[in-house]
């Protein structure tokens, strides 16, 4: 088991034909991913890294059984790629595009919900489950089959930690890259309960960042529903207010979102906080829990 | 961001037919005269500095005028004004309305609930933070339906309004959801949104855009934001940099990298100067830019701090001995490079070469560029 991917996963490709969707699709196969497909309107009949390249999603849906699409279509056309998948039958989305406007994802997050489509991103790592499958750009090289969970809001920050994971000789379940825009298809919140049910996973790190509330959300919800250890850690604690740290989503703004509000909230409910990435692995080390003498 | 100037909020408006005061907006007194006769503006007038930050009135940035000499008078006194760090380039000359009341209205996103959210308050003319939360009604707004009659009567019973009034507002709310939904804004908000007779009026315009929808709005792309002028360079080469007032630079590739920097950066005494972030980018030529800007932002130090994951260390590193070399010699600055992932070791090897203090130790590259700064503060 892992969460939302697994060997079986039919991964899709949209934007394939681009020179990040051509990189990202070999990535994803070296990676053991089954990538069946990629589609660009106008480009069905080529091939790209020995993947099929159809017209629309419908058609590449219906002659390989896709049923996740990994998307790099520029933002303009970011929301039409996504709605198409899901008129298409996908149920599953990673939107690694950057920049797509917020009222686009508005409409993209209300629209795939009302029929069960999930979305990870906009502008975001993606997922990948080592030993199984991955739908993103998450390197290849940081991963190692283990019994972490991690669910981040940042990119490359996440590969450090992961990396850092790996180096201390633990190994990871499966890690989702949520995105640091201001509205992301999936949240914390939401990611949290897919950790909780996998059996695959012992203890989860949460890598979050200053600007809005979705840390203080996400202790809420552990404080309540999570049994799993939690090691937390959030960038941006020496971040000025009113200025965007590179995220659009990371902003202290109106005295809202600060790192403090976020790691008292997660430390009250139990989780053993990181100051700083270097501290993550040896904390997962001493709270992950160890196999019992089966 | 693209934070609009109230005149040019208010240009939105009355493309949208939002009521407004008759009002000019004029870049010198000699321009007055005219503005006023145009636009029809009758006197007394108000003569309001158009500066993005709040506070006007306190702050003598609004002016009133009862004449036309006293309103060539009140423009050239606050033109060229510095009101909380911006220069008063542009002044509003508006007809003074007979107000019975000051409300406030506004739309913007609620991240959390994914949802557009409408907020009202009787309490309008001040600061909505100051306000106390039970006199604010909140309205969340579902894209698809958009803005519903009954949710209209709800904002509209927060304001306190009946009659003709209240039927004026139920129209102006079409019409911020409009303006809020076709014009990509961020936030719309009108405060105070001033009763006036048996209707209101938008005595001032907030409207920020959402930079991510530039594409769809090219008539904005003149609008200077609050940004330095390196801040403006670097966001035409589409490279996240931010001016701090610390001496030390710091360059990373995403944003959640380079926040944790800064982090370790201010635990061991250094200050943050610039915090520049690359991005997911691999491009030479990107790198060399990001490092011409750093020189011109004058750090005493520069830690650079990559994980390359796709991108191989050693084109990095490449990259970088390259980009250190175009630097002007007036404008070198000693560099600490920490560089994992992709062929590592290559990549220090290159640096090491170039002489270039190259370590792998987060805490310790840290620590080794505070020094090179001149110690911690």
């Amino acid at each position: 088991m892992s969460v939302l991917v697994d060997a079986e996963t039919k991964v899709l490709v949209q934007g394939i034909t681009g020179h990040q969707g051509t990189v990202h699709t070999r990535n994803m196969r070296a990676f053991g991913a089954q990538v069946v497909a990629g589609a660009t309107p106008g480009k069905g009949g080529q091939s790209v890294e020995g993947v099929p390249v159809f017209n629309s999603v419908e058609e590449a849906v219906r002659n390989t059984g896709a049923n996740a699409t990994c998307i790099f279509v520029p933002a303009p056309f970011a929301k039409d790629a996504f709605l198409e998948s899901v008129d298409a039958g996908i149920r599953l989305a990673v939107i690694v595009t950057e920049h797509i406007p917020f009222h686009d994802m508005l409409t993209m997050y209300h629209y795939g919900r009302s029929k069960g489509a999930r979305i990870i991103g906009p502008n975001c790592p993606g997922i990948a489950a080592p030993g199984k499958s991955k739908v993103g750009i998450i390197p290849n090289v940081v991963f190692r089959p283990g019994r972490v969970g991690v669910v981040s809001r940042s990119g490359t920050l996440t590969y450090e930690i992961v990396n850092g994971i790996k180096e201390r000789g633990l190994g990871q379940s499966t890690c989702l890259g949520l995105g640091g825009d201001p509205v992301v298809g999936t949240s914390f919140v939401d990611a949290l309960p897919l950790f909780e049910k996998d059996p695959d996973t012992d203890l989860v790190v949460l890598v979050g960042e200053i600007g809005g509330t979705a840390e203080e959300d996400a202790a809420e919800f552990i404080g309540h529903h999570f049994t799993k250890p939690v090691v937390a850690y959030v960038a941006g604690r020496s971040a000025p207010p009113g200025k965007r740290m590179g995220h659009a989503g990371a902003i202290i703004a109106r005295g809202k979102g600060t790192a403090e509000s976020k790691l008292t909230a997660l430390q009250a409910v139990g989780a053993h906080v990181a100051k700083f990435p270097y501290e993550i692995p040896a904390l997962v080390e001493q709270y992950l829990p160890k196999p019992s003498g089966r | 961001m693209v934070k609009l100037a109230e005149w040019r909020g208010k240009e939105i408006f009355r493309k949208y037919g939002v009521p407004l005061p008759k009002g000019h907006v004029v870049r010198s007194p000699s321009e007055v005269a005219a503005a006023l006769q145009s636009a029809g503006i009758p006197l007394p007038c108000v003569v309001k500095a158009q500066v993005l930050a709040g506070g006007r009135g306190k702050g003598g940035a609004v002016r009133f005028a009862s004449t036309v000499a006293e309103a060539e008078a009140a423009t050239q006194a606050i033109l060229g004004l510095e009101f909380k760090g911006e220069v008063v380039r542009e002044v509003l000359l508006e007809e003074k309305l007979p107000i019975a009341k000051e409300l406030y209205v506004s739309l913007t996103l609620d991240r959390s609930r994914r949802l557009p959210l409408a907020m009202a308050s009787a309490q309008g003319g001040v600061e909505v933070e100051t306000v106390d939360e039970s006199a604010i009604v909140r309205v969340h707004v579902d894209p698809f339906p958009g803005l519903l009659g009954y949710q209209k009567r709800q904002l509209i019973a927060a304001l306190g309004v009946t009659g003709p009034v209240a039927r004026s507002v139920d129209s102006l709310l079409d019409l911020l959801w409009k303006i809020f939904e076709e014009e990509d804004a961020e936030l719309v908000e009108i405060n105070p949104l001033a009763v006036v007779g048996d209707r209101v009026v938008a005595l001032d315009a907030k409207v920020i855009i959402e930079d991510d929808a530039s594409f769809r709005h090219p008539e904005f792309a003149d609008v200077k934001d609050d940004r330095t002028p390196l801040e403006e360079i670097a966001r035409e080469k589409e490279i996240a940099f931010v001016q701090l007032d610390g001496n030390i630079g710091v360059i990373a590739n995403g944003a959640g990298l380079t926040m944790a920097t800064l982090d370790v950066l201010a635990e061991f005494g250094g200050k943050p100067g610039v915090f520049l972030d690359l991005g997911g980018t691999d491009d030479p030529k990107k790198v060399t830019e990001a490092f011409l800007l750093m020189a011109q932002a004058k750090p005493k130090a520069v830690f650079l701090n990559i994980f390359g994951g796709v991108t191989r260390c050693d084109t990095v590193a490449t990259g970088l001995v390259e980009a250190m070399r175009q630097v002007p010699p007036d404008a070198k600055f000693p560099l600490v490079a920490r560089i994992r992932g992709n062929n590592e070791a290559e990549g220090v090897a290159i640096l090491r070469a170039a002489g270039v203090t190259s370590l792998s130790d987060l805490k310790e590259s840290v620590q080794a560029v505070v020094a090179a700064a001149g110690g911690p503060a």
